[in-house]
């Protein structure tokens, strides 16, 4: 792997960066709840980043990596019991659990392709999240999660000398605790640094990079060439199977990595986060914002977090509001109508997104985008130029 | 003995609702090339046929009794079901029976909602990646499930079996043991002889009709079916139906074991999709067979001797057992080659 990037990937990065690091202050005015959601928006950008890893480039659909999510958490809290409650050790842990987790379920699952595959996976999945649920509780703790405790060894903190008091501890880096704010005012401006989004996003831009480099190396275009076409490799004599499950790992590591950092800015773990409807969750955000490109899926997760947080704290009084300039007959017809979709029915919207997503846009919002960007540049520079800007943009992804 | 003959018989009645789903799956399957992951959404909208119809069945006609008070002092509500009052005694018997009602009501539902399906998502999606037909059967089951949440509420709704079924049979007297040791409850009896009958059904419909012939003929070779003259695109339709109703009567049928609720769909649809794979994917007689193959050993699994040993052995044995398959047996016990291979 060269280590020389092209332009556009450093403009692309530095752009990328300056976006997560500014995020607090863009997205705060129109509704992004901080520090909770922001930090929501980077776990799940890593947790896309890596599924695409899988999916987009091998195009082997994994039903089941909500699995490593929850791994990842359940090592991270763990490691914040035993070892300590600094979240390096933490993250270590569950990057290292969810890559031999998903080294097993990989090499197993493997071993068919297509929709054996995507049904493997589902039974891996289904299979960890009973087990967390039942016999696994002296680990897992069951229904209830597994929660920090005053009485934890903490061996390292002890060691060190850290006591914590008779409070339950705040996972802390090196003294720096996750869940503190730091305010500044800067032009007139108040401005929140909250520590706990920003380490994740110091991962999320590395996540970012990392996968930008598996993209543009020759293992990233081997791994296309497995999804184009399987068979000719295989004619060609190459194996596949290794490369597969390099991208498996990968991107099972990934995931450890988002569940790791779940904990980290919450110190609790449950089995709910490996049902999987949180696998399909994560599907579905890497197909709104386009399989198989760079940013979709960080673009993908943010989306669905943000209407999910919107949508979800909709109610009746306030649907109400938004439709008072109607007659009332409509507006009461309107209201029942749409509060299904909003509140406790927020999974009819994704669903039904999910649907249409599928249907009218395959290559989800990168495509969308791309799509406008032709669309533009036809009305203004005629067909020509047009078609060669979507030949450009084309080899751009 | 009696030991593993009960537990045989109470894998029964759950294997055979894997073994309908799966049937359903697997022709779904074989014919139009589709995963349908909004199978288990059928099943439970099958289920809801059976609470929507009892609650239509037990609407009930509130009349104030003076003659009697409650507790309160005020005049006693006395409540009985409109058909109880209108028809007697054979009104009473109707409500009562709602369950097997339910199946009549069911079976056109589902045939219009499983074409409806047909030709209003899936047929678009044959030409497309399996990714994509995935997904989008995926996103049809949380529509719908969401859908019926908002009708029936999110808890569990209790569904009686009908009077008559909800005594124990005592098997063991028949077969030579002591009273008391192989008791076995009616309606799961019923279920498994019910899903029996489907499943002939099914069978004797492609095997014996001219129409299961041309279907089996397009599940071997589309193409050449095609230029024979025959709109098998129309077949396959109504064989979607059909799927979605032997589905729709499994879950219908199912209510009086496990009180329905909005996500019991997604819970079998899991473990149907692995009774497909265990079985051979496209292959119906594997698919029934590993239904109650199933079904039979997670019951055994479920014995406290042997969660002794292996302890939850019983919550994962299903999946435990498809892992091994697949490794051993890749196209799984009756699976044919070249079927989904690409």
């Amino acid at each position: 792997m060269s280590l020389t990037m092209n332009r556009n990937d450093v403009l692309l990065l530095i752009g990328f960066t300056i976006v997560v690091f500014a995020a607090p202050f863009i997205f705060t005015p129109i509704g992004a709840g901080y520090p909770d959601l922001l930090q929501k928006f980077a776990i799940f950008g890593i947790f896309a980043l890596g599924f695409n890893i899988l999916f987009g480039l091998t195009g082997y659909l994994s039903f089941g990596h909500a699995a490593f999510l929850g791994v990842g958490s359940y090592t991270a809290v763990w490691s914040f019991k035993l070892l300590s409650m600094n979240p390096l050790p933490a993250i270590f842990f569950a990057i290292l659990l969810g890559g031999l987790f998903s080294a097993v379920i990989g090499y197993i699952s493997l071993r068919r392709s297509g929709i054996y595959f995507s049904i493997l996976t589902l039974a891996f999945a289904q299979m960890c999240y009973n087990l967390a649920y039942s016999v696994l509780t002296p680990i897992t703790n069951g229904e209830t999660g597994l929660q920090l405790d005053q009485s934890d060894p903490r061996i390292l903190d002890t060691a060190a000398g850290i006591d914590y008091g008779a409070a339950l501890p705040v996972s802390n880096f090196f003294g720096i605790d996750m869940n503190s704010t730091v305010e500044t005012t800067l032009f007139g401006q108040t401005l929140q640094f909250n520590s706990g989004y920003y380490f994740c996003a110091v991962l999320l831009i590395l996540c970012f990079f990392i996968s930008m480099r598996i993209f543009r190396s020759p293992f990233g275009l081997m791994l296309r060439a497995v999804k184009s076409n399987q068979n000719r490799m295989s004619y060609t004599g190459l194996n596949t199977k290794p490369y597969a499950l390099a991208a498996f790992i990968i991107s099972g590591m990934y995931a450890g990595l988002a569940g790791g950092l779940m904990a980290v800015t919450d110190p609790l773990a449950g089995a709910e986060r490996m049902q999987w409807t949180a696998s399909g969750e994560v599907v579905l955000m890497t197909i709104l914002g386009g399989a198989g490109t760079l940013l979709g899926p960080v673009i993908g997760a943010g989306v669905i977090k943000y209407f999910e947080n919107i949508f979800s704290s909709f109610n009746e009084g306030i649907l109400m509001q938004a439709y008072s300039f109607l007659p009332e007959t409509l507006q009461h017809a309107l209201v029942s109508i749409s509060s299904l979709f909003v509140g406790e029915g927020w999974h009819l919207t994704l669903g039904a997104l999910f649907m249409l997503i599928v249907i009218f846009l395959p290559g989800g919002l990168m495509e969308g985008f791309r799509r406008i960007r032709t669309g533009i540049s036809r009305l203004m520079g005629g067909g020509k130029s047009g078609k060669a800007s979507d030949r450009a943009s084309a080899a751009a992804e | 003995m009696d030991e593993i003959l009960l537990q045989i018989l109470n894998g029964l009645d759950k294997g055979g609702a894997y073994a309908l789903i799966a049937l359903g799956l697997t022709i779904i399957f074989g014919t139009l090339g589709v995963v349908n992951f909004a199978h288990g959404a059928l099943f439970m909208l099958g289920a809801f046929c059976a609470v929507a119809v009892k609650a239509f069945l037990g609407m009930e006609k509130v009349t104030l009794d003076p003659t009697q008070t409650t507790a309160w002092g005020t005049p006693m509500e006395i409540r009985q079901p409109y058909m109880e009052a209108w028809f007697g005694e054979f009104g009473r018997l109707v409500v009562d029976f709602s369950v097997p009602f339910s199946v009549l009501v069911a079976v056109p539902v589902m045939l219009i909602v499983g074409i409806a399906m047909e030709r209003g998502l899936i047929r678009f999606f044959y030409k497309r990646p399996h990714a994509d037909q995935i997904l989008v059967t995926f996103g049809l089951a949380i529509v719908l499930q969401e859908i019926i949440k908002s009708f029936f509420g999110a808890n569990p709704i209790p569904q009686p079996a009908p009077e008559a079924a909800q005594g124990m049979i005592d098997f063991g007297i028949a077969l030579g043991f002591d009273a008391g040791n192989v008791v076995y409850p009616a309606w799961r009896l019923i279920y498994f002889l019910f899903s029996l009958a489907v499943i002939g059904g099914v069978f004797a419909f492609l095997q014996l009709t001219t129409f299961g012939m041309v279907v089996r003929a397009g599940m071997a070779d589309r193409e050449t079916v095609g230029l024979l003259g025959i709109d098998i695109d129309r077949r396959f339709t109504v064989v979607f139906g059909i799927a979605a109703v032997v589905a729709g009567l499994a879950g219908a049928m199912y209510t009086p074991i496990l009180s329905p609720d909005y996500h019991m769909g997604m819970d079998f649809l899991v473990l149907s999709f692995v009774v497909v794979v265990v079985g051979g994917m496209g292959s119906l007689p594997g698919a029934v067979l590993a239904g109650f193959l199933l079904g039979i050993l997670q019951s055994f699994a479920s014995m406290n001797e042997v969660k002794d040993i292996f302890p939850g052995i019983d919550q994962i044995i299903i999946y435990l057992i498809a892992v091994v398959i697949l490794l051993v047996r890749p196209r799984g016990l009756l699976g044919r080659k070249g079927v989904m291979e690409h």
